[in-house]
């Protein structure tokens, strides 16, 4: 007697969203399985991944992040380099240099980082913003309209200002706009809800469900993205079906097992191992449980998860 | 699947003879469908109508145990695909890889490495519990004993991945008191393979060209009465090892096939031979997807940090948040003249708190109250977070231990000051902001100003 296969085919699907333009432009979603459930029917686009950099530049490399980016002394300069990077879909930058309480570099400054950032490389753009929900209200709209044409993805509106970025970078300069809740099925169901009302389209809005690093917290993205594939695949939930981008090198790259020096923690090894594996197992995991493009640092972990990605897809 | 009252009516002798101290065979039933009755009540169930009633009634993954004494493990068992259904029960357990083919030197070390992590983590051990002894295609007999032996040595559960049946015994007669798993049997030796396995006592695992060879050769197996098995899923490329492994989890907690209905084994090792990068990201996937013993390359703490961490997060009981022991947790160097900031024992709290905190660089001791696990306003609000519950912990379990009198609590609990300080004479309450992220600032800050 046979293995009887009962594939899971669903009727409904993720909504495919594309990103960039030209001939690197990239499409994620499109999905009618869970992740990577070749077995039951079509993946649709497989997941991508980007690589992040910052306005900031390289605050304490590891040596391996350190030499390659070597020579390199302007945001646009990283930018090229990363962009040459073996695995890499897109480019994410990061304009953390925004923060009220950190460097907090004006718009203006930032702006024209943007700016010679886009112009530097062709690769899709995702600019993320200074996680500072005042500041972004006023940093993201203006990124949005000084990339306008080029098709980015703008990271990210959250409740507090979505209203200001949404309308921004959804409505008036026609950009993608990545939707951020913290950990909740109904939290970025609301998002989307509210940001659909608001007149962007759906087929314009990725969803950043919340992140954390594998061993704090991240049962809650488990559980979270497990539940919105299944309402939005099992349940045709259309305002869940938006993909799902995570970034996963800003939370990663911040917890101990990743910061710690060698000689801070001798049994523990190499930073730089630590800091890898802390991205890889992360972004694995954020992968089969429901991400379409997750964003990293490392070289290394760039190539293993793009090179992971091929192999299951 | 559980069966209702009429299913199980059927099955009764219809007597109606009241001596299971029913009024009649369909109250019975009844009763035990409810589970408030056990089926042997009734003395005159034929042995048939008992067979097909356990068969019916049993879990739809068995429980396997594997190992011995201290390393003993339970493998399986599960009842959800997803962990917000219902608590994952039998945590993944990782095996270290060695093989006939390594040099000497080469096993040797990695075995002496097998020991290596192990460090606490909110509670837990964290460990390599298996190590995975491979048998080369054509190493002989005792070059593979030789192997086993030394990998018994290292005190860790074992698993023999040999396909030849006389090597199997022969490595079983010394390690078989051990309880390993004998991952031997395919369709071309399994009933040999299990008999082996049975007379030595051990589990037997299972492996199949394809995902139907491996359906038939375990349906045999346990016609033949074996039903002490695990699986192993492992194809020839990851795609058809991710393949397999979700299909065979699927099939038994979702379609109801038992036969499918055992543990699994996945042998990253194989697939990803020497890129230890890719081995890191296929253990942490199927940790994720369904490995119950996931066989790895090496294990060093990079390897390790991430993914006990994802483990420990992973099976969980959903219904219930991780909580973490009240206590002193001394930061960046603290002694008992630190400043103290306070918070809650919700384990997210913890985490992200400590993180920025350990940012910060300043020596710090975090106190973390007994608030039933709840995030700080919701502890607040529900009153196991509140000034009363603070000033006693600290009167109690803190003042005899830190000579500090300076304490920084929640931002989302500003409230609590003027409270605290009638209720705590001698100690001078400062408020923390809101949000974690903006701990660090706030430290740089008061860094500056000389109040640290
Ligand atoms: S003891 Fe058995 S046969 Fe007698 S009434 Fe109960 S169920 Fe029926």
């Amino acid at each position: 007697m046979p293995f009887n296969r009962k594939p899971q085919k669903f009727n409904a699907s993720i909504r495919e969203v594309e990103i960039g333009v030209g001939e690197k432009a990239i499409k994620i979603g499109g999905e009618n399985v869970f992740p990577f459930y070749t077995f039951d029917g079509d993946l649709g686009n497989t997941p991508k991944v980007g690589v992040e950099i910052s306005d900031l530049g390289l605050d304490n490399p590891v040596p391996g992040i350190a030499a390659y980016y070597e020579g390199c002394t302007t945001a646009a300069q990283m930018a090229k380099k990363a962009a040459e990077m073996e695995g890499a879909d897109f480019l994410a930058l990061s304009l953390e240099g925004g923060d009220p309480n950190g460097a907090n570099k004006s718009v203006d400054e930032l702006v024209a980082v943007v700016k010679e950032v886009a112009e530097a490389v062709d690769l899709p753009l995702v600019v993320e913003g200074s996680k500072n929900v005042e500041k972004d209200s006023e940093l993201l709209p203006k990124v949005a309209e000084v990339l306008q044409g080029k098709n980015v993805l703008i990271l990210s509106a959250k409740e507090e200002n979505y209203k200001a970025i949404g309308a921004a970078a959804g409505l008036a300069y026609n950009q993608k706009v990545g939707a951020e809740s913290a950990v909740d099925i109904n939290l970025a169901k609301q998002l989307n809800v509210v940001t659909t009302q608001l007149g962007v389209k759906p087929e314009s809005i990725v969803m950043n469900v919340g992140t954390a690093t594998a061993g704090y917290g991240y049962e809650y993205v488990v559980s979270t993205m497990d539940r919105i594939k299944a309402a939005a695949l099992a349940q045709s939930d259309a305002t869940l079906q938006m993909p799902i981008i995570t970034p996963v090198s800003s939370e990663t790259w911040g917890v101990k097992e990743s910061v710690s020096e060698e000689a801070d923690a001798p049994e523990w090894g190499s930073r730089e191992e630590r800091a890898i594996a802390m991205e890889i197992e992360t972004a694995a995991a954020d992968l089969v449980a429901g991400s379409n493009a997750v964003i990293l640092r490392h070289p290394q972990s760039v190539a293993t998860i793009a090179k992971m990605i091929k192999e299951l897809a | 699947m559980a069966l209702n009252g009429i299913q199980i009516f059927k099955l009764t002798p219809k007597k109606n003879c009241k001596e299971c101290g029913c009024p009649t065979c369909m109250a019975f039933s009844m009763k035990v469908a409810q589970g408030a009755l056990e089926l042997s009540k009734c003395p005159y169930m034929s042995q048939e109508a008992l067979d097909s009633l356990s068969e019916a009634t049993a879990p739809p993954m068995k429980t396997i145990k594997v190992g011995a004494g201290d390393n003993e493990y339970t493998l399986g068992g599960e009842t959800v695909l997803y962990r917000h259904e219902k608590t994952f029960v039998s945590k993944t357990r990782y095996a270290v890889s060695v093989c006939t083919d390594m040099a000497d030197d080469v096993a040797e070390a990695k075995l002496a490495e097998v020991s290596k992590v192990d460090y606490e983590r909110i509670g837990e051990q964290m460990k390599v519990e298996m190590v995975y002894v491979n048998c080369g295609s054509d190493a002989p007999a005792d070059k593979y004993v030789e192997l086993v032996k030394k990998a018994a040595a290292t005190g860790r559960t074992l698993v023999l991945g040999v396909k030849d049946v006389e090597t199997a015994k022969a490595a079983l007669e010394v390690c078989k008191d051990g309880k390993p798993v004998l991952n031997g049997a395919d369709a071309s030796n399994y009933a040999e393979m299990s008999k082996v396995a049975t007379d030595a006592g051990v589990v037997l695992g299972v492996s199949g060209a394809s995902l139907d060879e491996l359906y038939d050769t375990v349906a045999a197996l346990e016609k033949s009465g074996n039903k002490n098995l695990v699986i192993d899923t492992t194809g020839a490329t990851i795609k058809e090892t991710f393949a397999n492994t979700v299909e065979v989890r699927r099939a038994a907690l979702k379609n109801e096939d038992r036969t499918f209905g055992y543990p699994s084994i996945v042998n990253v090792s194989k697939l990803t031979k020497d890129d230890k990068h890719m081995a890191q990201a296929l253990a942490s996937v199927f940790t994720m997807k369904y490995g119950s013993i996931v066989v790895v390359p090496g294990m060093d703490y990079a390897d390790a940090l991430p993914l006990y961490g994802l483990r420990q997060n992973l099976f969980t009981d959903p219904q219930k948040p991780m909580k973490v022991a009240p206590g002193v947790y001394p930061l960046n160097g603290a002694d008992e003249n630190s400043i103290i900031v306070t918070t809650v024992d919700f384990a997210l709290t913890y985490f992200v708190v400590s993180g920025e905190l350990e940012r910060s660089g300043v020596p710090i001791n975090l106190v973390i109250n007994d608030a039933g696990g709840l995030s700080v306003l919701t502890s607040w609000a529900a009153g196991k977070f509140s000034s009363g519950s603070i000033a006693k912990y600290f009167q109690e379990e803190i003042e005899g231990k830190l000579k500090c009198r300076k304490m920084i609590i929640p931002g989302k609990v500003a409230v609590l000051k003027g409270d605290l300080e009638s209720k705590l004479p001698g100690w001078e309450i400062i408020v923390a902001p809101r949000e974690a992220v903006e701990l660090v600032k706030f430290f740089k800050d008061m860094q500056a100003n000389g109040e640290l």
